[in-house]
């Protein structure tokens, strides 16, 4: 498998999804626009705030936003004399995918579970909970890292990163327009002037904008938990390529499957960066899910082994 | 602009009127023009000719400078994984004195293998310099006789309780691994990199420039059994 090209297709991809949100959100602006103030220039004008209003943000999430989701959960950074295991267990990873390290750190909770962000494998973080470290040996705490490195390595955390921003933006809009739109809807418009057929106009306008606001959003949710879902597998497989174990991850999941525990410091917007759902809840898969099924991923690791040469259960090189 | 417009327009006129009423001056003018834009065309075919041959040199150079370029790409990263397999073979020949003189004391018996590992470990420093094949073969012997200490330690259990031994035991563990994911790494930039010389089209740049085969670093006999070192 050429993983070079396989991360220029996940690139080309996620810029196309990027593209898609983007265009959800000019598009509502230009309704909105178009349904507040009744003539086109009232659309291309807020189509332009929203535009500005989406580069400015995105630039500030692009810089800010990791550090920001490292600071929400609660990580903190360590050193090598610190968690020497761990910290050896990532530079193992980070060789075996020829990147740079990234910052290692530790989010204290008992809860079982990890996340990578970052903008690039140069300012890229790993985080692991407190509880993760207690519950696995060192081959499926690798199997974990090296799912985290194979996030950053296919640029997954730069998208995440982005997309989480989008997909936010495009919410707080259509949740604004919703709750405030109908007191000032409609009164304000300068075609008002130019008799009732305007008006009419804005009014069929004004339902578009309802609609599509109430649309939007569960759209960019779909096309965010689709990436989300995809890239979760993908990364299974390429942390697989890297430590040539699926044992490890597998072992891994099953016991992040089978811990109870909730993990507190995550939410709504840093849900989709972890190894597994934070939230715990089971039901069947779903279009708003983050995460797939963990027993579908480590029924297609277990497959993985199974194809790999030799005794499986003595492949590992970890020690 | 002006005058295309005007002879547009005067033309639309005279075939909007009666044909038999037209007079010589406007179709004359027509006729005038007409010639102008057949020497055009003409020049044009060996323009168009002369830019298709350009666009295909042009293409070619790309495309020849992209081929190499890539082959560079491919070169620097070998010469690059190279060095990240020995950052850890030297952090491994460090470690091992501070191993060694550790468990000594525990370990009189065992003399046999400490002075094993010890010569192993001169043995990998000498042959460092000399290239992939003939460092490999010392470093893997080195792996070996490193396994049989870590081996022979679990019949030690004071060991077990000496933290600096422990932290030296997960050090050294850790670089083992460390190893074998830069030789995985290396050797999957080998592979790419020599089927790329060997492979047409770029073979052709290869063989111009003089881009040779690269040596595989190879995994030790003992590791294709896959043993279990389990030091946790």
């Amino acid at each position: 498998m050429d993983f070079r090209r396989q991360i220029a297709r996940n690139k080309r991809d996620s810029w196309f999804l990027m593209a898609l949100v983007v265009v959800a959100l000019l598009v509502l602006g230009f309704v909105i626009g178009f349904a507040y103030w009744g003539d086109y220039f009232g659309g291309i004008g807020l189509l332009g705030v929203f535009g500005v209003a989406a580069i400015v943000w995105s630039l500030v999430g692009y810089y800010a936003g990791p550090g920001m989701a490292l600071a929400v959960s609660g990580a903190k950074e360590v050193t090598h004399d610190q968690e020497p295991q761990l910290w050896n267990i990532v530079e193992e990873m980070s060789v075996a995918a020829g990147q740079p390290m990234p910052r290692v750190f530790v989010i204290e909770s008992d809860a079982a579970n990890a996340f990578a962000t970052g903008r690039d494998p140069r300012h890229s973080a790993i985080a692991v909970t407190r509880g993760l470290m207690a519950r696995l040996n060192r081959e499926e705490m690798q199997g974990v890292i090296s799912h985290e490195m194979s996030h950053i390595r296919n640029y997954d955390i730069r998208f995440a990163t982005l997309l989480g921003i989008m997909v936010g933006m495009i919410a707080l809009v259509a949740d604004f327009f919703l709750r405030w739109g109908f007191f000032f809807g409609g009164g304000r418009g300068r075609s008002s002037g130019s008799g009732s057929g305007g008006n009419a106009a804005q009014g069929v306008v004004f339902i578009i904008a309802i609609v599509l606001a109430i649309l939007a959003p569960l759209f960019a949710y779909m096309v965010k938990f689709a990436y989300s879902r995809k890239r979760e597998y993908l990364a299974d497989a390429s942390g697989v390529e890297l430590t040539r174990n699926p044992v490890g991850l597998a072992g891994a999941l099953e016991k992040i499957a089978a811990d109870p525990a909730p993990l507190k410091t995550a939410n709504r917007a840093t849900n989709h960066l972890y190894i597994s759902t934070p939230e715990k809840k089971h039901h069947k898969a779903g279009l708003f899910d983050t995460h797939p099924p963990i027993e579908e991923r480590i029924a297609r690791l277990r497959a993985m082994a199974y194809q790999a040469p030799g005794d499986v259960a003595a492949t590992g090189e970890t020690g | 602009m002006l005058a295309v417009a005007a002879s547009h327009y005067s033309t639309v006129t005279v075939t909007g009127q009666a044909a038999g009423v037209a007079q010589g001056t406007l179709p004359l003018r027509r006729a005038d023009t007409a010639p102008a834009p057949v020497r055009q065309s003409l020049e044009g075919g060996s323009v168009i000719a002369g830019i298709i041959i350009g666009v295909v040199v042009v293409v070619l150079i790309m495309i020849f400078i992209g081929l190499y370029n890539s082959l560079v790409k491919r070169r620097n990263a070998v010469d690059n994984s190279w060095s990240q397999i020995d950052v850890q073979l030297k952090r491994r020949h460090d470690l091992i004195p501070n191993l060694v003189e550790s468990v000594k004391d525990y370990m009189s018996y065992e003399q046999e293998t400490l002075s094993k590992v010890t010569e192993a470990r001169a043995a990998a420093v000498a042959a460092g310099a000399e290239g992939p094949a003939q460092a490999a073969q010392a470093e893997n012997a080195l792996t070996d006789t490193l396994r049989s200490l870590f081996a022979v330690m679990e019949n030690y259990p004071d060991l077990k309780a000496s933290q600096n031994v422990m932290a030296l035991q997960e050090e050294l563990t850790a670089t083992e691994n460390k190893i074998s994911f830069a030789r995985q790494f290396y050797n999957d930039s080998v592979l790419t990199y020599n089927n790329k010389i060997q492979t047409v089209p770029s073979n052709v740049i290869a063989g111009m420039f003089n881009f040779t085969k690269r040596d595989y670093f190879e995994a030790p006999d003992a590791e294709r059994e896959a043993p279990k070192v389990d030091l946790r």
